[in-house]
């Protein structure tokens, strides 16, 4: 919230400009309503250039945000009037929207804030919506993140996003989604998509390596965001939420120690602790405590607390292996998606030995699932290199290297096979 | 103690060339050299000029009213500073370091004559 942001020295907060597209279009689109979720759209973008020209020559005004919002509200009430005159209706619509408008200000109490941003999520995240277009759709509408900046955090066309914002804001018309708050039985109902939407928003963010790393970061804080919003709500706020918040926290502490200096990849193992975001622990622990009330066992409860063990280790040695496989073991039984049983391997292997790993592998080896993953072959090589086999742990590096594109991954792997050649000279 | 006038011509902007971030990104820069200059006591004042007013006024008898001047190259004066400055030389020094150079923008610098 706007509160806690950083403030620049220039006197702006954080991304307020993208912060406030969002806000100002799901408050606005209260009162235009979805169908016009363009339009609010369009005005919005006028307001942030009209700051553009107008704030390097007049200075940034007292209130940055409200200026945004009252210039955008103006934009979209000009617009409906066009829209109106050109199609000889009556002027009652509009004049119904000025009164709503007369006295609509930036909201300016949290609550208020929070119940039009909950009220566009579970929009952006509506099981009618393409699959495909709601992380976009959700960063786009509520995040106020650009389509450039969308498609450079996942290494996608920038045309290919803009169809797929298209398609999914044609589909709100023609399904007409409305936008209201939901009862709250269908709030819980839909709860569970809207939470799958936010999990892949953040393991995009979290895992797209090829991707614009600031833009990255980002998504990822956004996503914490908004489950933030979802989890200080009465309705929404089920330990299955605080448990994807947690989860969310846990791997996002560990941002600043995922790459050295010069860009390259750290492993869990490479690491340095002390540079993992304590605070971002601490909130993730306080959402794991509000997880555990009631007795739903989710995959992010047991995913938040893998990460809750890796955040809490002294060291890689030091973790607690046992409890992380026993997370594993009810993940395969709940999930049991390959890319679990392969996690898995790395908890058997520290506990049992690299050919105890090898061997929890064995049977996804082939799985399709797996067949460009490079993540398979690059394990199974350090299971090999610990092994002391380096013929066959290069074999998998080299396995691994042709299936990712992704710069700093491939310098990784060329370090470890530059390693395994080295260590056979001495 | 001469006032200079800093006529700031830029492109208009092209609908949705910028990021928010990077709309923020650019309006910091000018704030920041405001703020530079104001805390210097060079700055006297600035102002936005409205974009859709550039008309050009001609004739003494049948005066016309056109667009321009820079219809054809498509550039409008975006707005001005007015400096505080020594001379000539001082005030261009303080306007080589508006951002305004740096995102392309060309910047026309008038000494304001004094009685």
């Amino acid at each position: 919230m706007a509160e806690a942001e950083a403030r620049d020295v220039s006197g702006l907060v954080d991304h307020l400009f993208r912060h406030s597209a969002g806000r100002i279009v799901s408050s606005l689109t209260r009162v235009f309503g979805l169908a016009d979720l363009e339009l609010v759209e369009d005005a919005v973008q006028e307001a942030l250039e009209k700051a553009l020209t107008h704030w390097p020559f007049r200075g940034i005004p007292d209130n940055p945000g409200g200026w945004l919002f009252a210039v955008a509200r103006n934009a979209a009430l000009d617009r409906v009037r066009r829209r109106t005159r050109r199609a000889d209706a009556t002027d009652q619509i509009v004049e119904l929207m000025e009164v709503k408008l007369a006295h609509m200000a930036e909201p300016v109490l949290s609550r208020e804030i929070a119940d039009d941003q909950l009220r566009m999520i579970f929009t952006c995240c509506h099981p009618e919506i393409p699959a495909d277009a709601r992380v976009a759709l959700t960063l786009k509408t509520i995040g106020g993140f650009d389509v450039r900046e969308i498609a450079r955090a996942f290494l996608a066309e920038e045309r290919t996003v803009a169809q797929r914002l298209v398609r999914a804001k044609r589909r709100i018309r023609e399904q007409r989604i409305p936008f209201a708050m939901a009862e709250p039985e269908m709030l819980l109902a839909r709860l569970p998509s809207v939470l799958d939407v936010l999990y892949l928003m953040f393991n995009d963010g979290y895992n797209a390596l090829e991707g614009d790393e600031i833009v990255r970061r980002d998504v990822c804080a956004e996503a914490l965001r908004l489950i933030e919003i979802i989890a200080a709500h009465p309705e929404t706020g089920r330990p299955e939420t605080h448990a994807l918040a947690a989860l969310f926290c846990f791997q996002a502490a560990r941002f600043p120690a995922r790459q050295d200096p010069s860009g390259d990849l750290l492993l869990l193992s490479e690491q340095d602790r002390r540079s993992w975001d304590s605070a971002l622990i601490g909130q993730g622990a306080r959402h794991m405590e509000r997880a555990a009330a009631g007795d739903n066992l989710t995959t992010f409860h047991l995913e938040a607390g893998v990460a809750a063990h890796h955040a809490v280790a002294p060291s890689f040695e030091e973790t607690d292996w046992e409890a992380i496989l026993g997370f594993y073991d009810k993940l395969v039984r709940l999930a049991g998606t390959p890319i679990i049983a392969l996690n898995r391997a790395v908890a058997v292997a520290m506990i049992d030995g690299p050919a105890a790993g090898l061997a929890a592998i064995d049977g996804i080896v082939d799985h399709p699932a797996l067949a460009r993953y490079y993540l398979l072959p690059a394990t199974r090589g350090e299971f090999h290199r610990r092994l002391d086999e380096p013929g066959p742990a290069r074999r998998c590096f080299e396995d691994a290297l042709r299936m990712t594109k992704s710069e700093p991954v491939r310098r990784h792997l060329q370090q470890r096979i530059a390693a395994l050649a080295a260590s056979a000279e001495s | 103690m001469s006032q200079f006038m800093m006529l700031l011509h830029t492109e208009p902007p092209i609908k949705g060339a910028y990021t928010p971030e990077e709309i923020q990104a650019v309006v910091q820069e000018y704030q920041q050299w405001s703020d530079k200059m104001g805390a210097a006591g060079k700055l006297a004042g600035g102002n936005k000029l409205a974009s859709d007013s550039g008309k050009v006024l001609r004739g003494a008898d049948n005066v016309s009213v056109v667009d321009g001047p820079f219809a054809e190259t498509k550039e409008v004066i975006g707005g001005y500073f007015i400096l505080e400055a020594e001379d000539y030389a001082e005030a261009a020094e303080l306007s080589k370091s508006c951002p305004h150079l740096a995102f392309g923008g060309v910047i026309e610098l008038r000494q304001i004559e004094s009685m």
